[in-house]
């Protein structure tokens, strides 16, 4: 419920930031466009480029079916045991991968899977000659079922938890077996949204860069992202750039648009990790199977994370921060970070809050009635243009009037506000949504607007919501490698930038270190986020 | 503070396909009671008295000005929702002390005024609790003892009771009717229970798919059977009429 001042000047506001988003990444895709020279074009799409698309398609393929025929099982397993040691910190623990910057979880994943590690050293102990490579499509399946799998499972769990308490009753009454619940319960249950849950699998697998690019080697195993950051990076090849960029963007677009046809957008419940009452199945094979396969995937989730931590204590701390780099790389991170997400959490807040105004002017008045779909199709072209794409078309723009390593934080803040853009809307807009149905006509009845209103309702009601999304989109930022890597230098060096440098020059002992403080600051950022939330909760409920 | 006038001349609103139409007048400083099937239109009549809907054509007057086109707290209105009445983070006296000043900086005169009209509801002492440690009839007391520091001439109550228990509901009706005889005010009520209607109104207005059919005093109205669509509502057969006593 807002006034008329209040909606018009919310949606005032909210066509500005439509305008500013469609400046940036339209700006990108033309100059991507435009500098297809077309004598040229046949020369372009050459068998190079054909095989990193067909690579691409193939491993994002790989991974979201490994990740689905994973995650179903695993969901079911976790839904139907409630009760044994852990479970609420297994839950948990599938929301960690989300805010682990990938370059983290990729060192992490080496230590555990590489040539020396745990895996390998296991299967040498029984006798198995060949070990699996992390390098290369194993190691890339891999990373990509460590990020997704516990996603899609968070899902599927959801899904599971939307089942109405009265069927396990009934079930239990009918004395329904294993295969019946599963056929007559869950199977429907989940159904309906795998194609949705893979199809953002898919997406993410087919937009990933940093995990390919640590983990992926040469021509053999190189995705398009990767394949774009290469040519502008080391081989000069601007034109090749282009010709990669606009097929990731009629890929993402094609997606996109499969995604929409689906139309069943996979939502997470809030209640999760709450118990259901469920009363869970019985028979010593399916208590086997269950922990079994519980057991195994936690130790998939934990073994990085504890090797992380491991071989990061055991770097030279001490040195490391007397590094005056370090420092400066640290600095860096935490004010793009910072800045990154203030303007993504102000701009989704006006987007929100217009998208809201319209409401109840949709049919009314044309404007509003425009703005809602506007705003979630702009959400859309965030998704379709990826950071490595937004970030090679400015690249190319720029390139020939400015320095582009010297406006780097600029662009790298830009890039990385527009990245998490989408997914702060989703953790706002609810928060919104519902904040208002509890205050606004109260308000509005009462006359309380402007600054009162900011300080005695909104922010009590939406604090949360905005911590946890400022806290989301800080980790994301500073996670991030796609927009560093193509404007990175000796000059704007952030903490993955600096990682990615040490690893390369094979000082594993700092990247160690580094990998350490990155993950514990984006840990840490979390556990505030959520801290923030609970606190809130227990005074909900005095 | 004495009741004003409410009016509405052919105020319109589509829903889909539905499309609700009032035309009627609301008795001044008494207590009229909305009734009706779901879905015919009572609380969208009660938002567009309170402006938190506007109407695509036709017009709203109170005390004979047009107001179709004002901001809820621009009208001389205070409501009574069925819940959310009270912000949850804050205490039951800045809750209250809001309908004084929305600005929040209260005198010593202001926490009188606020004492006084929680002690006027039952709820001395209640100043410093938080919404989440009393009951939904506790909460209610709250909005209608924030209404009282209002001063509004209209008081609009969207089924604040339905969901209190037989004896509180009794009690809160109770309370509204004596505030109304001390104040005057004019006061609009929705309620899903024709009785209640019956025994603290003064007028009732039967509202059917989205207009408002019959309008007339309390007595008696629920026996009336020249209305289309009442004696349906309210679950009688055609042969109970006229042998049911008076409510």
């Amino acid at each position: 419920m807002l006034s008329r001042k209040q909606t018009y000047k919310s949606l005032a506001a909210g066509y500005c930031v439509l305008g500013g988003m469609a400046a940036v990444i339209g700006a990108a895709v033309f100059a991507l466009l435009f500098s297809v020279s077309s004598n040229d074009e046949a020369a372009l799409f050459n068998t190079y480029i054909w095989r990193v698309t067909r690579f691409t398609l193939l491993q994002a393929t790989l991974s979201t079916l490994l990740s689905i025929a994973i995650a179903l099982p695993l969901a079911r397993a976790l839904a139907r045991r409630q009760q044994f040691v852990g479970r609420k910190w297994l839950l948990r623990l599938l929301a960690v991968p989300i805010g682990l910057p990938p370059i983290v979880a990729a060192l992490g994943l080496i230590e555990i899977w590489g040539r020396q590690g745990l895996f390998n050293t296991g299967l040498q102990m029984i006798g198995v000659e060949n070990p699996v490579s992390i390098y290369g499509l194993s190691g890339i399946l891999i990373a990509h079922v460590f990020f997704n799998m516990p996603l899609a499972t968070r899902l599927f769990i959801a899904q599971l938890e939307r089942v109405p308490s009265e069927y396990w009753r009934n079930a239990s009454q009918l004395n329904l077996g294993h295969w019946a619940v599963f056929r007559l319960i869950e199977w429907p249950y989940m159904r309906s949204h795998i194609a949705g849950i893979a199809g953002l699998v898919f997406m993410l697998c087919v937009t990933s860069f940093t995990l390919v690019l640590l983990l992926g080697g040469g021509p053999a195993a190189t995705t398009i992202e990767v394949a774009i950051y290469q040519a502008l990076r080391f081989d000069f090849d601007p034109q090749r750039a282009v010709a990669l960029a606009m097929i990731q963007l009629l890929l993402t677009a094609a997606l996109l648009l499969l995604l929409a046809l689906i139309n069943r957008a996979p939502n997470e419940s809030p209640s999760l990790g709450q118990a259901t009452m469920r009363f869970p199945g019985k028979g010593t094979g399916a208590i086997i199977l269950d922990y079994g396969l519980i057991a195994a995937m936690a130790f998939f989730l934990v073994s990085p994370l504890v090797s992380i931590g491991v071989s990061g204590l055991m770097a030279d701390m001490d040195r490391l921060l007397r590094e005056p780099i370090v420092w400066r790389a640290i600095m860096t991170s935490l004010g793009i970070a910072t800045c990154a997400a203030v303007l993504s959490v102000s701009l989704a807040m006006i987007l929100v809050r217009a998208r809201y105004g319209a409401l109840p002017l949709v049919g009314r008045s044309r404007l509003a009635t425009l703005f809602r779909p506007l705003a979630s199709l702009a959400a859309s072209l965030v998704l379709l243009v990826p950071p490595i794409v937004l970030g090679a078309g400015w690249f190319i723009l720029l390139r020939r009037h400015v320095d582009v390593f010297s406006i780097a934080p600029v662009i790298v803040i830009i890039v990385n506000t527009l990245m998490a853009l989408p997914f702060v809307i989703r953790v706002i807009e609810p928060a919104h949504t519902t904040h208002m149905a509890r205050t606004g006509r109260l308000s509005a009845s009462l006359g309380i607007h402007g600054m009162t209103r900011l300080m005695l309702v909104d922010w009590p009601g939406l604090r949360r919501a905005f911590l946890l999304a400022t806290a989301f989109a800080m980790a994301l930022s500073l996670g991030d490698l796609g927009a560093i890597a193509l404007f990175g230098s000796q000059d704007v060096v952030t903490l993955p930038y600096l990682l990615l440098q040490r690893m390369g020059s094979y000082r594993t002992s700092d990247a160690a270190g580094l990998a350490l403080l990155l993950g514990l600051v984006c840990l840490i950022l979390m556990v505030i986020a959520d801290r923030q939330g609970h606190g809130e909760k227990v005074e909900r409920s005095a | 503070m004495t009741g004003q006038a409410i009016n509405l001349e052919n105020a319109t609103i589509h829903y889909g396909n539905a499309s609700i139409c009032f035309d009627l007048a609301i008795a001044t400083g008494a207590i009229t009671a909305l009734i009706g099937p779901s879905g015919a239109g009572k609380s969208t009549l009660l938002n567009l008295v309170a402006g938190f809907e506007q109407p695509e054509s036709g017009k709203i007057f109170i005390n004979g000005k047009d107001v179709s086109s004002k901001d809820p707290a621009d009208r001389p209105i205070s409501m009574v929702f069925q819940e959310n009445n009270l912000f949850a983070h804050l205490d039951i006296e800045t809750n209250v002390a809001l309908g004084i000043r929305p600005r929040l900086s209260l005198t010593a005169q202001d926490r009188i005024l606020v004492s006084t009209a929680l002690s006027r509801v039952g709820l001395d002492g209640f100043e410093k609790r938080m919404p989440g440690t009393m009951s939904g009839g506790e909460r209610s007391r709250v909005a209608i003892a924030r209404a009282l520091v209002r001063r509004k001439s209209i008081l609009l109550l969207d089924e604040p009771f339905a969901a209190l228990g037989p004896r509180l509901r009794g009690d809160m009706l109770e309370l509204v009717r004596a505030l109304q005889g001390e104040l005057k005010m004019t006061v609009l009520l929705v309620t899903h229970q024709p009785e209640d209607a019956a025994s603290l109104a003064d007028n009732i207005v039967f509202l059917d798919q989205g207009s408002a059919v019959a309008t007339g005093p309390a007595d008696g109205f629920l026996d009336r059977i020249d209305i289309p669509g009442l004696i349906d509502y309210l679950g009688r057969r055609n042969e109970d009429v006229g042998t049911t006593p008076n409510h």
